[in-house]
């Protein structure tokens, strides 16, 4: 799992059947600091989270293990809202 | 499979409800050397690993078979915890 931040949503009409009715937010791998890391990916909320807040993404084929994703052509799922991260430096 | 080392914890209290009692582990992986290698990640705990442990971890979809395989969502497991670092030989000599 990786840590992320939300940065938006997506909103996408005609798409996989199994995809309806779920929320597509656009994530950001941030670091242990808290500071951005690089890229951008879309994942599949299961757990209701907001803009701006940290999050746990599952990436690959255990997305599809989340919360109601069964069957449903994921890679990357959002499972956790982070309350607190404690961490030596690395 | 890869070696790491625990270096902290994430504490999430809105979560999937199959992770429900889940310890989550910042986990750093490790090359042979056991030098650092790529960035930190957040694995769900299966053996009762605690901070500055030396472990093994696996990835993919794997990661869920110490679990309820069919529905808990993670993609980075700790597997194992290595008895000491000692107990790690490479290809460089002892392990330190």
């Amino acid at each position: 799992m990786i840590i992320a931040r939300i940065l938006g949503t997506v909103v996408s009409t005609q798409k996989d059947s199994r995809l309806v009715g779920k929320k597509l937010l656009i994530v950001r791998p941030l670091n242990l600091d808290g500071s951005d890391a690089s890229g951008f990916t879309v994942a599949v909320d299961t757990v209701g989270a907001g803009f701006n807040e940290r999050v746990l993404v599952v990436a690959g084929s255990s997305a599809r293990l989340a919360e109601g994703m069964k069957d449903a052509p994921i890679d990357a799922a959002i499972v956790g809202v982070i309350d607190t991260i404690d961490a030596d430096e690395s | 499979m890869q070696l790491g080392r625990v270096i902290g914890t994430v504490v999430a209290t809105m979560k999937n409800q199959s992770l429900e009692g889940r310890k989550l582990l910042i986990i750093q992986s490790l090359d042979a050397r056991l030098e650092p290698q790529g960035n930190p990640l957040v694995a769900l705990d299966s053996v009762g690993a605690g901070r500055g442990e030396l472990i093994f971890w696996c990835r993919g979809k794997e990661a869920s078979f110490p679990f309820r395989r069919e529905d808990t969502p993670t993609d980075c497991t700790v597997i194992a915890i290595v008895d000491s670092p000692a107990h790690v030989n490479n290809a460089y000599g002892e392990g330190k």
